[in-house]
């Protein structure tokens, strides 16, 4: 079987984030990129499957600028096969939606044929946790969202999904498209020498026009604005300043 | 304009504080249909007629929709879009599973976590974990959007809408339910909770874990804990708080040996009173915290709870 995995680039989770000053977006010049965790999880998964003997190809998909590529190079020294960029703006302010991400994936899953897609969660730039459910859908495929677990017996996929009240295992039918939760796995580091390797595996490029796609996006950023800031607050030196100001001053308690 | 909301029902039972705080955002933009899609769901159906500002409660029982799978409620859902401009659902693990579904077999972008509706087409939402709010405006024809619950007040009772019951959609039985863990608790809910108090890392083991439950206890709180805490296995995983766990915003929130990285405060910053106690005074959780406690942990909690 065949496994397609997409990742995203992101701004690095260690960043300290800023807002531009005229509201037009985020300050992205100049600040470190990395994968998106959770896509680091859903590759991690795809190599262990591969392993188990379960997979025997892993695609990796990035959609975005042309440095995307990185991200696709660190999944390939990471152990996946083969990479496609498809190169979808040249301007990373505009973010691309996840519905179009999900037409483009919907679009190269019609010519791979992979038997399962594993996404990450959420992309931690945008906050949505949508894509994974959207490709699902237009591909008419079940979903297994926020996975913890995920075993593969023949036909059928079962896990283990993260939810408000605990955790719930369901059994989907394959093809199936699975997002990954922090707790899946813990993604191994690429080593020097499957860096090196990694050069040499094959990375093609498309653009979304090639796949027939229009990733014009639905939804138009009016503005983008830091969040109100908390006022300062104090130390207290004690146990009993604590219970005092809690009491008398908040009165929470 | 025509909202859908999809109400919260667990078990049969309707999660009365979600649904209610996400109809306060679907009031802004418009008459509100509430739809309770669950296997026996008529007393869901009725605690959610009786929620003020409710137009008509549909009843939607059947087995096909008893554990929340996301395919039949999307294609239940998706059936009856056509009569409205706005489908929206308070964003829990559920709707969080299903809208961005339903939003897909609509062409539409879905619209997650929204704060704050500007009009019936403009919303507010955080991103890059709450470090910048974005405005967006939808050019779709049926808007699908997830309600950031801990930003909008309850709606209250008092209302009385009609219940009617609809049939169910062709289940394509792709996924079925196996089985669900959900430890069972007297604690309040943690998404509804006056007090939070929640560990993390720094309280060092399960075992010792269960002096912020006794905390929690005292105070009557709900128990959070950090990802890391999660991940050490002192915690369980619905306890998580932050950008990828849960979003509280209680009247006091205490966190206790947490260290206050960006993702955690993207769940708690809100809260309007923060408390923290962790023994390294460079700690960034202080930067959040109206009082701050610069102790060790395994001082300052028994002390707590002896002058409490
Ligand atoms: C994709 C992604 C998503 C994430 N999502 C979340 C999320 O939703 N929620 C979340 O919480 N994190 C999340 N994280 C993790 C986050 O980045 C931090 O790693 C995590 O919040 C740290 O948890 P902590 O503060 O408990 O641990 P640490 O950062 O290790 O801090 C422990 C603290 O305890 C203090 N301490 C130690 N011993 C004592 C003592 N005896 N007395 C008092 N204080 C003591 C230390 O001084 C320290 O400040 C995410 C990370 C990624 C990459
Ligand atoms: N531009 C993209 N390129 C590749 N994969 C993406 C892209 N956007 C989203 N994804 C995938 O979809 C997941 C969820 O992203 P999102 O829906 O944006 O929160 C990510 O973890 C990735 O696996």
């Amino acid at each position: 079987m065949k496994v397609l995995v997409p990742v995203k680039r992101v701004i690095d989770y260690n960043v300290k984030v800023r807002v531009k000053a005229d509201g037009s977006g985020v300050d992205l010049a100049n600040v470190k990129m990395s994968m998106n965790p959770f896509d680091e999880i859903a590759v991690e998964a795809a190599i262990r499957l591969k392993e188990a003997g379960q997979v025997d190809e892993i695609v990796v998909v990035s959609v975005g600028v042309a440095k995307a590529q990185e991200t696709l190079r660190t999944a390939l020294a990471m152990g996946a096969d083969r990479a496609i960029l498809v190169e979808a703006t040249d301007d990373v302010h505009t973010d691309i939606e996840p519905l179009a991400v999900a037409k483009v994936l919907k679009a190269l899953v019609e010519e791979e044929q992979p038997g399962l897609v594993i996404c990450g969660k959420q992309a931690i730039d945008n906050d949505m946790n949508a894509t994974g459910q959207m490709l699902s859908a237009l591909l008419g495929w079940s979903q297994a969202t926020f996975a913890s677990e995920l075993a593969i017996e023949g036909e059928s996929a079962t896990v283990t999904r993260e939810v408000d009240g605990g955790l719930q295992t369901i059994k989907v039918k394959m093809p199936a498209v699975v997002t990954v939760d922090l707790r899946l796995n813990e993604p191994r580091y690429a080593s020097l020498p499957n860096i090196m390797k990694a050069k040499k595996k094959p990375l093609d490029t498309k653009t979304p026009s090639d796949l027939g796609v229009d990733v014009t996006p639905r939804l138009s950023v009016v503005t983008t604005t830091e969040p109100a800031a908390r006022a300062a607050g104090v130390k207290v030196g004690s146990v009993d300043e604590l219970v005092l100001k809690l009491k008398d001053e908040a009165g929470v308690i | 304009m025509a909202v859908l909301l999809i109400a919260e029902v667990s078990g049969g039972t309707l999660a009365v504080d979600a649904t209610a705080k996400a109809l306060t955002a679907a009031k802004a933009m418009g008459d509100v249909t509430v739809l309770c899609a669950s296997a026996g769901c008529g007393g869901a159906a009725e605690a959610a007629a009786k929620l003020d500002g409710v137009s008509k409660v549909l009843c939607a029982d059947d087995a096909a929709y008893g554990h929340d799978l996301a395919e039949p409620l999307a294609d239940l859902v998706v059936g009856m879009a056509g009569d409205y401009s706005h489908i929206v659902a308070p964003a829990t693990a559920t709707a969080k599973n299903v809208m961005p579904r339903i939003a897909a077999l609509l062409d539409a972008m879905v619209i997650s976590d929204v704060t704050a509706v500007v009009d019936a087409d403009t919303f507010e939402r955080p991103i890059y974990a709450g470090n910048a709010i974005q405005t967006v405006k939808s050019a779709d024809a049926t808007k699908v959007l997830t309600v950031r619950t801990a930003t909008f007040d309850a709606a209250g009772e008092g209302g009385s809408a009609s219940v009617e019951s609809i049939a169910a959609a062709a289940n394509s039985g792709i996924s079925e339910w196996v089985e669900d863990k959900v430890a069972a608790s007297d604690r309040p809910e943690l998404t509804s909770a006056g007090i939070v108090v929640s560990g993390g890392r720094g309280v060092g083991s399960e075992d010792d874990f269960k002096m912020i439950e006794t905390l929690a206890d005292k105070l009557g709180a709900a128990v959070g804990a950090s990802r890391a805490a999660v991940d050490s296995g002192y915690a369980p995983n619905d306890w998580q708080v932050g950008q990828t766990g849960k979003v509280v915003a209680p009247e006091l929130y205490v966190a206790v040996g947490i260290s206050g990285a960006i993702q955690h405060l993207a769940g708690m910053k809100d809260s309007k009173v923060i408390v923290a106690i962790n023994k390294d005074e460079e700690a960034p959780i202080f930067q959040v915290a109206d009082y701050g406690l610069v102790a060790d942990l395994f001082d300052a909690v028994p002390e707590l709870l002896e002058k409490l």
